[in-house]
């Protein structure tokens, strides 16, 4: 049994044409605890609803058909009582933007605390010693400023290094990233992008990693799948597919990141 | 053109400026410093200055004082201290004739399309805009300017009528690259041009750049965090880092022997592509 099943994912807008092109049109993948797969596309390529429809978290207004199973439990049309175990222990997120995805009003030591204590049932001292130890992995300075700080108060990367700790507290299975270094400094995006590296293998986790960026993907995972417009147009290793595209839409972005590759080598 | 870290003076960042200075550089900061009013400074003692034709990248990550400077050199902050200067005299805000002459000579592109082009306006209101708020031009030669500006970003005249909502973000970007270039300036100031694009579509924005100042000759200062498309557009790269000017020096010479430490953390930290 895979860990992750997509068969035949078709997100749609509800209130779409009937005759309206999918967002996302007849998605197949599947994922092996342990494993590793790349997600490429660009704006509007439905990736990022892949990734909220897998963990049953499709906005309103979007549905979804087929099917997406974690650990064998079905998600599409599924309720919340089915969702909320899945959620966390079984898969879990970490998004582009850190603001966003923390609560502003929350300091951080408590917004790492929540699924700790929901998922591990640790109290008092004990879930103090694993929110330390929760912002201690994910290498966080000064852990005393950390614990009592707004989001606000600290920088992107460290914000994100909390969204990291918060998605890891319930020790998922899978880790779905979606776009986690696109919105940092590119040094801040190499120390999380290593972190991020070290953890996944450290906890032997699966790695959904999802970017527009083909050189962070390639530096993340080795199978890739680029959905464009929806579609799944090219699956293959990263390497082949940077090396030999086959589809147009790959070969128009494998061109245009090599020519900004180049760029730095040639001159 | 010289760029120097102050103090010490950066002498090798002055060999390659032009023959004794008999023409002014089109823009210049001079040892330019700005400070909120909260007393934070963004930029300190900040010199550079662009020739025409010269292409200038201006690099660093957040907080570094790109934008700022990038604000000062369009006018649209005064310096706290040290000065700007437009064809070699300090830019004076309040002075509308030298203003007049400025707007037409130094022209911008913004990082969000999507923010920058007036979504009630038509594409031919938005790209004709400098030419009559600039007196340069109104009614049909204005439109046939607009449409010669679409036609060198790639774009036909059956854009004119419709509305930005219509357009992709590279399309967009065109649209506001033919905006900035309708008056035919001499440099164009462009704030990470390419950042919101899709990676698809960043290359063909910057070919249309370089090919922009093929045709024209147009000088450019690009701001970015994205040192691949610093490398691909511009001559001179400057690297600033908590409003100072870290290194500067010719583009190719910067990113394969770095001075400083800062540069080459910076340029490792680039992710790279898999060799083939």
């Amino acid at each position: 049994m895979s860990l992750l099943r997509i068969d035949r994912l078709s997100i749609s807008s509800a209130s779409a044409a009937p005759d309206a092109r999918p967002l996302v049109d007849e998605l197949y993948l599947s994922l092996e605890a342990g494993a590793r797969l790349g997600l490429i596309g660009e704006s509007g390529s439905g990736k990022s609803l892949t990734s909220l429809a897998i963990t049953g978290l499709l906005p309103s207004g979007l549905a979804g058909s087929g099917s997406i199973t974690l650990n064998g439990v079905e998600v599409i049309g599924a309720d919340e009582r089915v969702l909320q175990p899945l959620r966390g222990p079984v898969a879990s997120i970490v998004f582009q933007e850190p603001l966003t995805a923390l609560d502003p009003l929350m300091r951080v030591g408590r917004q790492v605390a929540g699924p700790i204590r929901r998922h591990r049932g640790l109290r008092g001292g004990a879930l103090d010693t694993a929110v330390r130890a929760a912002l201690d992995e994910v290498a966080l300075p000064d852990l005393d400023r950390m614990l009592r700080a707004y989001p606000h108060e600290i920088s992107g990367g460290q914000r994100q290094r909390v969204a990291i700790a918060i998605a890891l507290a319930s020790r998922p299975a899978l880790l779905i990233a979606d776009e986690p270094t696109t919105a940092l400094d590119v040094t801040v995006q190499a120390e999380v992008l290593a972190l991020l590296n070290r953890l996944v293998a450290e906890r032997e986790m699966a790695l959904l990693f999802i970017s527009h960026d083909l050189a962070v993907v390639s530096s993340m995972v080795d199978e890739v799948v680029v959905l464009s417009n929806g579609v799944a147009v090219e699956r293959g290793p990263v390497a082949r597919v940077l090396s030999a595209p086959e589809h147009e839409y790959t070969r128009r972005l494998v061109a245009s990141a090599r020519a900004l590759d180049n760029a730095l080598e040639a001159l | 053109m010289t760029e120097q870290a102050a103090p010490p003076a950066d002498t090798s960042a002055a060999d390659t400026s032009a023959p004794a200075a008999a023409v002014p550089p089109i823009l210049a900061l001079q040892g330019a410093g700005y400070r909120y009013h909260r007393g934070g400074l963004a930029l300190d003692d900040v010199s550079l200055s662009i020739a025409a034709g010269e292409s200038v990248g201006l690099v660093g990550e957040s907080g570094a004082g790109k934008t700022t400077a990038l604000r000062l050199l369009l006018g649209l902050d005064a310096p706290s201290s040290g000065a700007v200067l437009f064809d070699g005299e300090p830019l004076n805000r309040r002075d509308t004739a030298q203003i007049r002459r400025f707007r037409s000579s130094v022209q911008a592109v913004f990082q969000d399309p999507y923010s920058s082009l007036d979504p009630r306006q038509r594409i031919d209101r938005i790209v004709s805009e400098p030419l009559r708020s600039l007196g340069i031009a109104s009614g049909r030669e204005a439109a046939e300017q607009a449409a010669s500006a679409l036609e060198s970003v790639g774009l036909d005249a059956d854009v004119l009528r419709r509305y930005p909502h219509e357009f992709s973000g590279g399309q967009r970007q065109r649209i506001a690259i033919a905006r900035a270039v309708v008056c035919k300036p001499r440099l164009l100031l462009a704030d990470e041009p390419v950042s919101a694009l899709d990676m698809s579509t960043r290359i063909q924005v910057i070919d249309l750049l370089q090919g922009l100042r093929d045709r024209t000759g147009l000088a450019l200062v690009m701001v970015s965090h994205d040192l691949g498309a610093v490398a691909s557009l511009c001559e001179r790269t400057v690297v600033l880092r908590g409003g100072r000017v870290v290194e500067a020096g010719p583009t190719p010479q910067l990113l394969h022997a770095p001075a400083e430490e800062y540069t080459r953390a910076l340029i490792a930290a680039v992710p790279r592509l898999p060799r083939v």
